[in-house]
């Protein structure tokens, strides 16, 4: 019998090959490849007098060096707006190299083409620019209050204004029984993969083609996007996404100057050329996320229920717009979470900077929403005196309120309806993990200690699984081996496993001899990317229906060599048997060869469809007219809109009153995500996702001074988590509510973890403190600051007072 | 213009092969491993010291091939991941265990974690305890984006538990032999 694989923890099958060395990243190919170094601007705002190339060109060893006066034909015109906006009425993006000006530091001006990078940063050195200097723009409020523009032509410095609307906000907070106003900031951060950036390109001027790889998110796209601005025709392009090092957003992204760049290099110097980003390029020219201000206002009545939300949001996106407004979309939608509510306006005014992109970073805008929503449930709860759990409770969507439909256009451009889930059950599963009602005697214990205990929650919806669609492509060969092949790219999330389990159960076959191939235009050229925790939801169920297609085919060619009817067929571990005959049996790799009528043979096998041999009757062509040969199918999987998983996250923090240290004594999770393919890769998302959370709510920040200057940009002073910030132990409680929308009943996991964290640990902070928190990350001496601000009152500040006088009453 | 600097040539001793490279005096040892030697299993996150996935080890202790130059190297052992797995290419405990307990998801710190760890676990004998605290002690150097380290620490604890099996079937393995 084929053992069940789907919903089972089976060990990764990517591992093999990682942990022994031989999984192949981009830095990995062509070590002969010429190297390629940038001028990157030193400035964040300036244009440019002059490039003096004259102390590099005739090194030895340097091949070219290339300034925006070289780029011709479309290759000259600005990088793609990726996703056009109706509100999005000032777009703005960079060119491959700059052209006349820069608008944030890192931006590329000269590349230099060399025998090898150490050479080519050599020659980059020796370049000279001339700036003409302006006044950058760094900070949200700085962008608001406008006195400098960062683009001159854009003097209010608003890319767009995004109003999401529903009910009359402004009449509901008129007439709500109470109302809190409050404003609050969250800081940049950034993907950060281990595996920066990368291009190798080579071109074949005999076959007049170009082979890419890129370290991408997206390879089907990257490659149309080089077709364009190349100007060749798509079939002479191929873009394959090696192992990628970790992406969490960044790499989605495309295409970057250097996507463009390398093979348009590689082709004029007919040279295999290759850029490997190094991790100063990383921080100052990929990109960023996070950034927000908010102002938000809410009117509540006395239980607690929220019945209207005002949010105005002040959204740094950098210099540029080239992924368009997808995050500030996302934040203004996902801001809702699983509460019900009448009235809500969001306005997010997208702001420019003169500082790096923003564009998605895991969760994309849904931590910003989180904080913004959750934060409000801490303040009504506060204000009343009542329990956070409790105000959180009484405005969750029911379970039997579904679909639930907020009246909303998402980030897909298809309307934002909820489609399945259980808030209150996931709401009480998480109190009993993280002992929500015990917490009291926890928190006294530790003051006996001297340290301050506190607690807090955030919970969170997440649109996952957007289209438009993924496909996939199943083929059983001769020789027994199942390809999968689908166009979405991997960067970690354990793809080769969790599609080689659908493809095992669906068509009965040992996942041993599944093989599958992600991200390569030679064997899947349509694909939109991973994004969006969107991959094991599209392409899963992609890969399912051609498993399926296979299965129908297989059967159908068995039942006529059987000579019995598919209804009494079955296929386990990769035979076909006749059920009740134990005797009557054909394997897949039999009915591989019988699909592909033959004139030749070359082997033992394939004689059995050549055409003297064939079962078939005389009266039919060998390929039928609705046939072809082959044991393959294809199909495709588009939704009509997005599945929404939801989670939420508790959060016990102890604070040391000396050192203002933050220890995370507990993390709790509860995850919703439909039905799991494998449940110990969705662990390994969520623990590193967890993981991210801890560090955009403790630690990272990207350290902008008034220049626009990088102050932090390398990992010594950028502090992403070590083992010793992160939870010893994160506990997590599963919840399986199926979506109705896909075959598989599944939805994304990929960005879960990250998402409530800064909300649920500002809550426990400012719970462990008395000090209301605004601002997040928050480190030690913030911390420290913040409390002696406060005096020393802070342990009794009026809304922790009111929440314990409640619960003494209770 | 030339800028081309002198070269030496040196011999890097890795995996137990040892072969020569010509480089200039500031090749970094891990270029020469990855781009002369072309064993690419050796990973490069930041080129600072900090990340930890360019670590080798070099005559057995963990040392972090980007900050030191190939010219450096020789003379000296170097181990790299491709080397851990023994002569019969049976995985290190490290390895293994990384496998059991999905201790990596993009791979790129993996190699750096597996040679800082296998060092580690150098200092207890099979059989010893290695507790969670000194699990995080071990990799609390290396930087992992991806796993949140929960399984890279069970995934410690489980690499000892691989080597006192291992050395338990050794010592009956030599009992049975003995008593022939
Ligand atoms: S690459 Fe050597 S420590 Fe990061
Ligand atoms: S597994 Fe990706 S950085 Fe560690």
């Amino acid at each position: 019998m084929t053992t069940k694989l789907f919903g089972e923890p089976i060990v990764r099958r990517e591992d093999a090959r990682l942990i022994v060395g031989r999984g192949r990243y981009l830095d990995d190919i062509g070590h002969f490849a010429l190297g390629v170094a940038f001028v990157r601007s030193p400035h964040a705002n300036a244009r440019i007098i002059d490039i003096d190339v004259s102390g590099a060109v005739d090194i030895d060893g340097v091949h070219a060096i290339y300034t925006y006066e070289d780029l011709d034909g479309p290759m000259a015109q600005p990088l793609p707006v990726l996703i056009p906006h109706p509100d999005l009425t000032a777009p703005r993006t960079g060119y491959a190299l700059a052209n006349g000006s820069v608008s944030h530091v890192g931006e590329p001006i000269v590349m230099v083409v060399a025998d090898d990078r150490y050479l080519a940063e050599d020659a980059a050195e020796r370049i000279a620019v001339e700036y003409e200097f302006r006044t950058p723009v760094v900070g949200v409020e700085a962008a608001e209050r406008a006195e400098h523009a960062v683009h001159e032509d854009i003097p209010d410095n608003v890319a767009a204004r995004l109003v999401q609307e529903f009910g009359n906000v402004g009449a509901a907070l008129r007439d709500a029984p109470h109302t809190v106003s409050f404003t609050q900031t969250i800081e940049r951060s950034a993907s950060m993969p281990l595996e920066g950036k990368g291009v190798h390109a080579r071109w074949d001027a005999v076959d007049e083609s170009l082979r890419v790889y890129s370290s991408t998110q997206t390879s089907t796209s990257v490659r149309a996007a080089i077709a364009i601005k190349l100007d060749l025709s798509v079939d002479r392009v191929e873009v394959i996404a090696p192992d990628v090092g970790g992406g969490f957003g960044v790499k989605i992204v495309h295409p970057w100057p250097e996507e463009l760049l390398v093979p348009w290099a590689a082709i004029r110097l007919g040279r295999e050329v290759k850029w490997a980003e190094d991790r100063r390029e990383h921080f100052i020219s990929s990109a960023h996320e996070r950034g927000q201000l908010q102002r938000i206002t809410a009117g509540y009545d006395d239980e607690g229920r929220l019945l209207a939300l005002d949010a105005h949001i002040l959204h740094d996106h950098g210099a540029y717009t080239p992924y368009g407004i997808v995050v500030p979309i996302i934040t203004s939608t996902q801001l809702l979470g699983p509460y019900r509510l009448a009235n809500y306006r969001c306005q997010v005014d997208s702001m420019y900077t003169n500082t790096v992109i923003v564009t998605p970073y895991r969760g994309a805008g849904r931590p910003q929403g989180c904080f913004a929503m959750e934060r409000t449930m801490d303040r009504i709860a506060d204000e009343l005196g009542l329990d956070r759990a409790k105000v959180r409770e009484i405005n969750l969507i029911r379970a039997d309120e579904f679909p639930w439909d907020h009246h909303l256009m998402f980030q897909d451009g298809r309307p934002l309806i909820y489609d399945s889930g259980d808030y209150p059950s996931m709401l009480t599963k998480l109190r009993e993990l993280v002992g929500w009602e015990d917490f009291e005697a926890r928190r006294a214990a530790a003051a006996a200690r001297g340290r301050w205990l506190g607690i807090g929650m955030a919970l969170y919806v997440e649109g996952t699984g957007v289209g438009p669609y993924e496909g996939g492509h199943v083929q059983v060969l001769p020789s027994g081996k199942v390809l999968v092949s689908t166009g979405l790219t991997s960067q970690g999330q354990g793809h080769e496993t969790a599609f080689a389990q659908v493809v095992a159960q669906e068509l009965g076959v040992p996942i041993e001899d599944i093989e599958v191939h992600t991200g390569d235009t030679r064997r899947f050229a349509y694909a939109v990317g991973t994004f969006a925790s969107r991959a094991a939801v599209m392409s899963g169920n992609a890969v399912a229906l051609a498993a399926q297609a296979v299965r129908a085919k297989a059967l159908r060619i068995a039942a006529e060599v059987l000579e019995v009817d598919v209804a009494d067929l079955d296929i386990v571990d990769g035979v076909v048997g006749v059920r009740g005959d134990p005797g009557a049996v054909l394997p897949l790799a039999s009915i591989a060869v019988l699909s592909n009528p033959l004139r030749y043979a070359f082997d033992e096998a394939s004689k059995a469809a050549t055409q003297f041999a064939r079962f078939a009757s005389d009266e039919q062509p060998p390929v039928a007219d609705d046939d072809e040969p082959g044991l393959e199918g294809r199909d495709y999987y588009s939704p009509v809109r997005s599945t929404f998983a939801s989670g939420a996250h508790a959060v016990i923090v102890e604070v040391d009153p000396g050192t203002c240290a933050v220890t995370i004594e507990k993390y709790a999770v509860v995850h919703d995500c439909g039905r799991l393919i494998n449940p110990r890769i969705v662990e390994g998302q969520i623990h590193g996702g967890v993981a991210q959370g801890v560090g955009g709510a403790l630690y990272e920040v990207m350290a902008y001074d008034d220049m626009g200057q990088l102050q932090n940009a390398s990992f010594m002073d950028f502090l992403m988590p070590y083992v010793s910030e992160v939870p010893q132990r994160i506990d997590i409680g599963h919840q399986e509510t199926p979506s109705p929308l896909n075959p598989l009943g599944i939805k994304g996991a990929g960005e879960a973890g990250v998402i409530p964290g800064s909300a649920a640990i500002a809550a426990a902070l400012e719970d462990a403190l008395g000090i209301r928190i605004t601002q997040m990350p928050l480190g030690p001496s913030q911390l420290f600051d913040l409390i002696r601000a406060a005096g020393d009152g802070h342990a009794d500040h009026t809304f922790n007072h009111a929440r314990r006088s409640q619960e003494e009453s209770a | 213009m030339s800028l081309i600097e002198e070269q030496f040539t040196v011999s890097l001793s890795v995996n137990g092969t040892t072969r020569p490279v010509t480089v200039p005096a500031r090749r970094l040892l891990s270029d020469a491993i990855r781009h002369d030697l072309e064993l690419t299993g050796t990973h490069v996150g930041c080129e600072h010291g900090v990340c930890g996935a360019c670590t080798v080890l070099l005559d057995g202790a963990p040392v972090r091939s980007c900050l030191m130059f190939a010219v450096q190297a020789e003379g000296h052992a170097i181990t790299t991941v491709e080397g851990l797995a023994d002569a019969n290419g049976r995985l290190h405990p490290v390895q293994e265990a990384f496998r059991d307990c999905h201790g990596l998801q993009c791979g790129f710190c993996t190699p750096g974690f597996l040679t800082t760890i296998a060092a580690a676990l150098e200092e207890y004998e099979p059989g010893a305890d290695v507790s969670d605290e000194e699990a995080r002690e071990i990799v609390g150097g290396n930087l992992c984006r991806c796993t949140g380290y929960q399984n890279i620490v069970k995934a410690v604890g489980r690499a000892q538990e691989i080597r006192t099996e291992r050395a338990g079937r050794a010592d009956g393995d030599a009992a049975t032999s003995a008593g022939r």
